[in-house]
């Protein structure tokens, strides 16, 4: 039994998260906090789930409280954006390191200076080498299956290390949708219980978290932290085939959207990714051979799926909504490392767009195909809709 | 694929009447969108919601710039916002006035379809607060078909009956029917 429901993409976490129904939720409540905490401590209030909720002074400290709980054993989660995220960024290390199950539902919003709310990417991408698993939605329903997949990859015993699960701020956030919700008992028996392999309240079995290592460990630990996220991609697959159980729906490492056919593609993640299909459709009705490469996981990236889908094609356009300053943009970086070895590499065009929440334009994204169509390519990172 | 855009001023319900109507639309098995414009959110500035009603699934998340249908909830845009900005040609508008379509016409430019509801004058009455937005949706629905009035009329029985009671839901359905009926 499925049922569906006018939601926003902040709702489908927050269902997602109802359903999950964690031992403990941390979060700060107020600025730059999203509705998605506040309707979970509407399911907190009303009983609907037994979540411990603690409401905590700052983004830093609902991290560290998450890494707490998760040490003692318990599934605990939270969610934040921006500059919620910038302050938790040492203890994000600390979840990681410590190789803890954390879930964090991320709505990619601006980061300060100039003050901002909108939507980019600038506070994920920030975070993109601190060792946590980054799956990116299109849309509020992707949000609802990947906050349940999460939860499921971050415990397996071949990965335990958190995940973010990112969707476009206020795009998605705010903006209601058709959202299909599976039945309650379907996802909890798909989830079951969190068996820790190692947890501090089990006096069975005692443990040191969080401890010093110097020159003499730290280095291996790191190594592991490696080889956990290199196992997670398999472990992605798996748990997603297994999902695909109950939705119905694949959960590889991309979206390919009319890719075989396609000379030219462009490639991005999140909400554009949904324009770029809309605009695909359009171009392909007269004639145009575009196509969409989506990236669903981030971290780890997937480089040889993309090199496989990408090789033989003849021009490939990269939209990142997040900048690198003075440095290739962080998807773009990625899509030229995977096409390294390539035999039959496609030309590749940079573009930046949309930062600060600057509308993306159905045309923008026809004029980023027709320059691949004609040639139009150069080693420079261009901007869409950026006054000179 | 229908896209409706709602102008209205920050606290008078543009969002609540665009997401009323994809609600609406999605229990008729539609695929919609709903959201409103973010910008400094002020009460009292001016601020747009759209909606986004389709048989398919909708992918894209590009603002609406060519909309089919456009709502002004608050009459004193007419004649100082362009509220038919980039309105197809084909294209209705339906504004809360007191004043003719004809009168509208002349003070927009816009030369298409226009309808005029006293949709405030309507909510004053039913209900005794001015609330035209909900009201607006009535005379939509008659001029365009886009929902069912009942649908409107279900939804909000759903989210105020056990808020405002049975006499206040009662009240605003009934200015719903009244601006149905009454829009010119």
């Amino acid at each position: 039994m499925s049922k569906t429901e006018a939601f926003t993409g902040a709702d489908a976490a927050s269902e997602a998260m109802r359903q999950i129904n964690p031992d403990v939720v941390a979060a700060y409540p107020i600025t730059p906090q999203t509705p998605i905490v506040m309707k979970f401590s509407q399911f907190v209030a009303d009983g609907e789930v037994d979540t411990e909720m603690i409401r905590v002074e700052s983004e830093h400290s609902a991290m560290s409280a998450c890494v707490g709980a998760s040490a003692a054993g318990a599934r605990a989660m939270t969610a934040t954006a921006s500059a919620g995220l910038a302050l938790m960024w040492e203890i994000l290390g600390v979840a990681s390191g410590s190789r803890l199950p954390i879930v964090m539902n991320v709505v990619n919003r601006a980061l300060s200076a100039p003050i901002n709310i909108h939507c980019d990417h600038s506070d994920s991408m920030g975070a993109r080498d601190i060792s946590w698993i980054q799956i990116y939605s299109e849309n509020a329903q992707e949000v609802y299956e990947n906050t349940i997949l999460a939860i499921k990859l971050a415990e397996h015993p071949d990965v335990h290390l958190p995940v973010m699960v990112c969707q476009d701020g206020f795009i998605t956030s705010h903006g209601i949708q058709n959202v299909k919700i599976f039945d309650d008992n379907k996802i909890r028996e798909f989830l079951g219980e969190r068996k820790p392999i190692k947890a501090l309240l089990n006096v069975k079995d005692p443990v040191t978290m969080g401890p010093l290592q110097l020159q003499d460990y730290y280095f291996e630990t790191k190594k592991q932290q490696d080889i956990a996220m290199q196992n997670a991609k398999k472990t992605y697959l798996e748990v997603g085939k297994a999902l695909s159980g109950i939705t119905g729906n694949t959960y590889d490492f991309v979206e390919a959207y009319n890719l075989d056919d396609a000379e030219v593609v462009v490639v991005t993640l999140n909400s554009t990714a949904g324009t770029v299909k809309s605009v695909v459709d359009k171009m392909k009705s007269t004639g145009k051979k575009v196509g969409l490469l989506k990236i669903k996981l981030f971290r780890p990236f997937p480089y040889e799926k993309v090199a496989q889908l990408l090789e033989n094609k003849r021009a490939v356009a990269i939209l990142d909504r997040s900048e690198s300053f003075g440095a290739d943009a962080p998807i773009y970086g990625e899509l030229k490392n995977a096409l390294y070895n390539a035999n039959n590499k496609p030309k590749l065009q940079s573009y930046i767009f949309g930062l600060g929440g600057r509308d993306i334009y159905e045309e923008d994204i026809e004029s980023v195909f027709n320059d691949l169509i004609s040639n139009n390519i150069d080693p420079n990172k261009r901007y869409i809709g950026v006054r000179e | 694929m229908i896209e409706i855009r709602i102008h209205g001023r920050g606290g008078q319900g543009a969002k609540t009447a665009a997401n009323f109507l994809a609600m609406a639309a999605l229990e008729q098995g539609k695929f919609v969108q709903s959201f409103p414009e973010y910008g400094p959110e002020r009460a009292g500035a001016p601020m747009k919601a759209y909606t986004r009603i389709s048989e398919e699934i909708i992918n894209t998340y590009a603002p609406v710039v060519n909309p089919d249908f456009v709502l002004v909830i608050d009459p004193t845009f007419i004649g100082t916002i362009d509220v038919a900005d980039g309105l197809k040609e084909k294209g209705i508008l339906i504004v809360n006035t007191k004043e003719t379509p004809d009168e509208v016409k002349k003070k927009t430019g816009f030369d298409g379809e226009v309808h005029c509801v006293d949709a405030s004058g309507i909510s004053i009455a039913a209900t005794g607060i001015n609330k035209p937005n909900v009201p607006m949706l009535g005379a939509l629905i008659k001029v365009t078909n886009i929902v069912s009035v009942e649908s409107i009329e279900h939804l909000i029985k759903k989210k105020f009956l056990e808020k405002l009671g049975e006499q206040k839901t009662q009240a605003t359905i009934d200015a719903i029917q009244r601006a149905h009926d009454e829009v010119k």
